[in-house]
This record gives structure tokens, C-alpha cells and sequence, in this order.
């Protein structure tokens, strides 16, 4: 038995090592840090160069602002997409069904840096083929980059495209697990599609749609290419500043790793008690 | 019963009177990458709405490879993606046998604290991590930089896990009756099994990496040493740079992985969804 307790740990050691000197260990390195004023050589122990510093910037609360808001606008409406999507594609009348599947998953294997170029090019005021479009039929063209609440709807519009195929995968493997004779019951029943649908799929994907939310919520604290490279640096004028590009600009652009460990451990903060909050109201309608 | 076969007639033109649109919107944003991959920076620039593609991809990619060098960096990630991979499944698959196999103190400490912090956002470790490989280790801009820190990923580990604990115990506790050592039991009787999970493992692991970008802009910033996407992502922004170029890099990245997903998306599907649905 003993020398089986050997091996168990011979098998894990080498995972273990990495995982603790490279995740668990900055973990509790980076809470450490925050306390740190990291402008002065040596480092001192402070309270107030970060933490006293971060709530009352007012760069931090324009961060927070825009996350907040792609976070309200953009979750609950990706989610509702890819739900549509799941429920369409599982749907046994569609033909084609390869050809749809691509079409809607083929986002979540293209790199964030290869769409965020097409999207800023598609977006592009002048000679972008979006305002072709919409001047074509007649109406005037979107100053995408220039005006912050366009280039705020652009930021959420392109991470709807990325992520609402990988929800519906995720939604579609929760579909095709609820049992058939439901729906053969309800239909028996003469309940509508559209009944069955509030009445039995929802309810029955709840869960899932949870787990769903929670990830996006995790992605979103933490959004940092897309307003990086098609915003370019979260523009125009921090109108699509992001918490994570803030950490990004204070850690690399200000190497104030002191500060920028403080806006780590926030967007953190903000990503468990969301989700908490989510799972609660979740699992409290059992 | 005629009433209700029309009414499936309905239903499924309805279907699809949704979905085709949607769809054609989702795939507009990659065939346009394919379609500014061949046309010339001045035809990208001018007032016509052109969708369809032209014959300048040639000419594109020498730009490209004008303006960084694409050919290394493209080596560089596909080369750093097969052996973080290889590495990945290798070290997960081990921990992942030893938590779902073994009893020993610890045990339950070591899942509890995996669970507890998989869904911490990387930002959480970014500045700590970057300070001890480039600072402390001083390994910026290596190979070992890009390669062995995102091994802590610990999706693997539950992966295999869940597959090895479904596996029937008395097959290695006859092998263990036989004198197999723990060493070879693992390696040739619990490996094989788990065959369909390592390959969903190892599509989404590999799939990260060639898509990682955050972390190796920080870490290998230096033009010899930059992967593929951060190559492309420091073009972006650029005034005097060729957009079509550009374009070439974008469709160089996403095509292989595409091709990929066509051929193994039962893999690829099993490997999101494994995490939601138990």
C-alpha cells in the first residue's frame, strides 16, 4: 500500500510543480503585490499606493463603467442568440444541418487576433464594407471608431460573433440531453412549439444557461483584445477601456505591477461574485 | 392529417427562413478575411462594395512577410503548440490518474483547491507571473517562456479524471496480481482506454495555444521570438502597413484550424461541452 502511495505521488508531482509555480503560487503573489508600492526600489509594504489609490480614479471607474455595461448588454443578449441557435439547429426538421453548424461554430476556432483584424477592416469608417452596406441602402454611415458608443456597440457586436457559437455548443449538448418522450407527451397534449419551449426547454436548461453565463461573465471581467486591437487601445478617448486593458496599461505600458495587481485582483473579485450571485438566483428556483 | 403536414411544411420553411439568414451574417466576417487576403490594398480602400475575391493573395503574403517576418513566427506557434500540447496531456494525464486512482493524504486537498480556482480569470496571475519568468528566471522572449507556464491549465487534469475513474477497477488490480508495476499499468492499460478523451484534450489544448495571445505578447515581445498572433496583432494600428497582408496573416492563422474543426468537430464539440453536461 505504501509503495502504491509512492507511485500516486510520483504520478503527480511533475502537474503539481507547475501548477503551484505557476498559477497557485502567483495567486497569493499577486494579493501580495496589491499591498506593495511598486514605484519605489526596494518595494514598501502600503495600503493606500494602490488600494487607496484605485477607488478614487477615475480611470478605474470608467474601466469599470464600460465592463459593466458590455457585461449587461452583451451576456444576456449572446445568450438569447445562442439559445435561438441551439434550439434551430437541434431542431430534426432542418436540412443542411452541417452546413449551419459551421456557419455558427466555425468563430469559436478563429483566433482573437485574425478576427479582430477582419472586424476593425469590415468596421472601417471610410472604405469599411459595413457603411458600403449601410449607405447603400440609403442611410448614413457609423463613425465606428470615432464615436464611443458606436465603438462600444462594434466591441460587443464582434464578441457576439466569437462566443454565441460556443454557448450554443455548449446549450445544444444540454438540449439533446433532455429525454425525447417530453416533448412526445407535450405534443400529444396539443402544446404549442412555442409553449413547449417556455415550458419545458427553458426550465430544463437552466442549469445550463447558469453555467453559460458564468463563463461569459469570467471573459468579460477580464476583456482585453478586442478593445486592444479593434478599438485600437481602447478608444476613442477610453470610450472602450476595458478593467482588463486598464491592468494592461498600468502593468506594461506603467510597469506599476503594484497597482495593476490591485485591478487584477478586482476584476478577480467582480468575476466570483457575479457568478456566485448567478448560481444563487440560479439554484434558488429549484 | 393533411392539416398537419402542412403545418410541418411551415414550420420547417420557417426554420429555415430564420436560420439561413443568421447564418449567412455569421460566416460574412471569413469569407471577407478570405476575400481581402487576395485584393490589393487600393482595392480594399476604394468606394465599389466587392465580395467577391480577386488574385492578389501571392502578392499579399510577400507584403506580409515584408512587414514582419510571418514564416518564423507562424514556426514558432506551430512548433510551440504541438510540444505544449504533447507536454500538457502527458503531465494532466498523470495527475489526472493519480487523483482518480490512488488514495493518499492530500488527495482530496489537491481536487478541492483545482476546482476552487478554475475559474479564476488568468488576469488574476498575469503581473506575478510575468514578474518571476522574465524577471526572476529571466527567460523572456525563450522558447521555456512560451511553452511551460500555461502548463498549469488545469482542465486537463479533471478530463482525465473523469475518465479514469469510470474505467472498471478490476482491471488493474488483476494486472496488479500479475506483478504489473503502477508505472506500466498506467501506460499500457489506462492510457489506451482513455484514447477518445486525450484526443478532445488535445485538440482544445492545442487550439489554446495556437489562439494564445495575451500571454505571449507580454512574455516574448522581441520580433525574432513572437508567435504567430502577436506578429499580426503589431500590424494592426500600423499607417503605412498592407492591409491585405494583414489579411494573408489573418486567413494563414484560421484556415489550418478550421480545417481541423471540419475533420474533428465531434472532438472538438465533446471538448467544450464535456464541462457543462455531466
Amino acid at each position: 500500500m505504501l509503495s502504491r502511495n509512492r507511485a500516486a505521488y510520483a504520478f503527480l508531482a511533475p502537474y503539481l510543480l507547475i501548477f503551484v509555480t505557476f498559477w497557485l503560487w502567483p495567486i497569493i503573489n499577486s494579493l501580495l503585490i496589491s499591498f506593495q508600492n511598486t514605484r519605489v526600489n526596494p518595494w514598501r509594504f502600503s495600503l493606500s499606493a494602490n488600494w487607496g489609490r484605485l477607488f478614487g480614479d477615475p480611470a478605474f471607474y470608467n474601466a469599470l463603467y464600460n465592463t459593466l455595461i458590455i457585461l449587461v448588454i452583451q451576456v444576456p443578449v449572446m445568450i438569447a442568440l445562442a439559445t435561438v441557435m441551439a434550439v434551430l439547429l437541434n431542431s430534426p426538421l432542418l436540412k443542411a444541418r452541417p452546413l449551419y453548424r459551421f456557419a455558427f461554430f466555425a468563430p469559436v476556432v478563429v483566433g482573437e487576433v485574425a478576427y479582430a483584424a477582419v472586424f476593425r477592416l469590415m468596421f472601417s469608417a471610410d472604405f469599411g464594407i459595413i457603411n458600403k452596406l449601410i449607405t447603400s441602402v440609403g442611410l448614413s454611415p457609423v463613425s465606428w471608431f470615432d464615436n464611443a458608443n458606436a465603438a462600444m456597440a462594434l466591441v460587443i457586436i464582434a464578441i457576439t460573433w466569437r462566443w454565441a457559437g460556443y454557448n450554443a455548443i455548449i446549450l445544444l449538448a444540454g438540449l439533446q440531453s433532455i429525454p425525447d418522450d417530453v416533448y412526445e407527451a407535450a405534443t400529444l397534449d396539443r402544446v404549442s412549439k412555442f409553449q413547449q419551449f417556455v415550458h419545458i426547454t427553458l426550465p430544463l436548461l437552466k442549469p445550463i444557461i447558469s453555467f453559460c453565463v458564468v463563463l461569459s461573465v469570467i471573459g468579460t471581467m477580464q476583456l482585453f483584445t478586442e478593445p486592444f486591437l479593434i478599438t485600437n487601445r481602447g478608444g476613442p478617448g477610453g470610450g472602450t477601456e476595458t478593467l482588463g486593458l486598464l491592468l494592461y496599461r498600468q502593468g506594461f505600458t506603467s510597469l506599476n505591477f503594484g497597482y495593476a495587481s490591485a485591478i487584477a485582483y478586482t476584476i478577480a473579485g467582480l468575476a466570483v461574485a457575479i457568478s456566485l450571485l448567478n448560481l444563487m438566483l440560479g439554484g434558488e428556483k429549484k | 392529417m393533411k392539416s398537419k403536414s402542412r403545418s410541418l411544411l411551415v414550420q420547417k420553411i420557417a426554420l429555415h427562413l430564420v436560420l439561413t439568414p443568421l447564418a449567412i451574417v455569421w460566416l460574412f466576417p471569413l469569407w471577407m478575411m478570405f476575400v481581402f487576403s487576395t485584393m490589393p490594398d487600393h482595392g480594399i480602400f476604394s468606394p465599389e462594395i466587392v465580395l467577391w475575391p480577386s488574385g492578389e493573395f501571392a502578392a499579399n503574403f510577400r507584403n506580409l512577410q515584408a512587414d514582419t517576418n510571418f514564416i518564423r513566427a507562424m514556426f514558432i506557434s506551430i512548433t510551440v503548440a504541438i510540444i505544449y500540447t504533447a507536454l500538457s496531456v502527458m503531465l494532466t494525464s498523470m495527475a489526472g490518474w493519480a487523483l482518480a486512482r490512488y488514495r493518499f493524504a492530500g488527495r482530496t486537498m489537491v481536487v478541492a483547491i483545482i476546482l476552487g480556482t478554475i475559474t479564476l480569470p488568468f488576469a488574476v496571475v498575469v503581473i506575478p507571473q510575468f514578474i518571476m519568468v522574465a524577471r526572476e528566471f529571466k527567460l523572456a522572449n525563450t522558447w521555456i517562456a512560451l511553452i511551460v507556464p500555461p502548463l498549469f491549465n488545469s482542465l486537463g487534469v479533471l478530463f482525465m479524471r473523469q475518465a479514469f475513474s469510470m474505467m472498471p477497477g478490476e482491471l488493474f488490480d488483476a494486472a496488479r496480481v500479475e506483478g504489473v508495476r503502477e508505472w506500466r499499468i498506467f501506460l499500457h492499460i489506462a492510457l489506451p482506454l482513455a484514447r477518445p478523451t486525450m484526443a478532445a484534450l488535445a485538440i482544445i489544448l492545442f487550439l489554446s495555444s495556437w489562439n494564445n495571445y495575451l500571454w505571449p505578447l507580454l512574455i516574448n515581445s522581441r520580433p525574432n521570438m513572437m508567435t504567430a498572433p502577436v506578429a499580426l496583432g503589431t500590424l494592426i494600428g500600423l499607417t503605412r502597413v498592407s492591409w491585405g497582408g494583414i489579411m494573408v496573416g489573418a486567413v494563414l492563422l484560421t484556415a489550418p484550424v478550421l480545417v481541423v474543426f471540419v475533420f474533428l468537430q465531434r472532438h472538438f464539440i465533446a471538448g467544450i461541452s464535456a464541462g457543462a453536461v455531466k
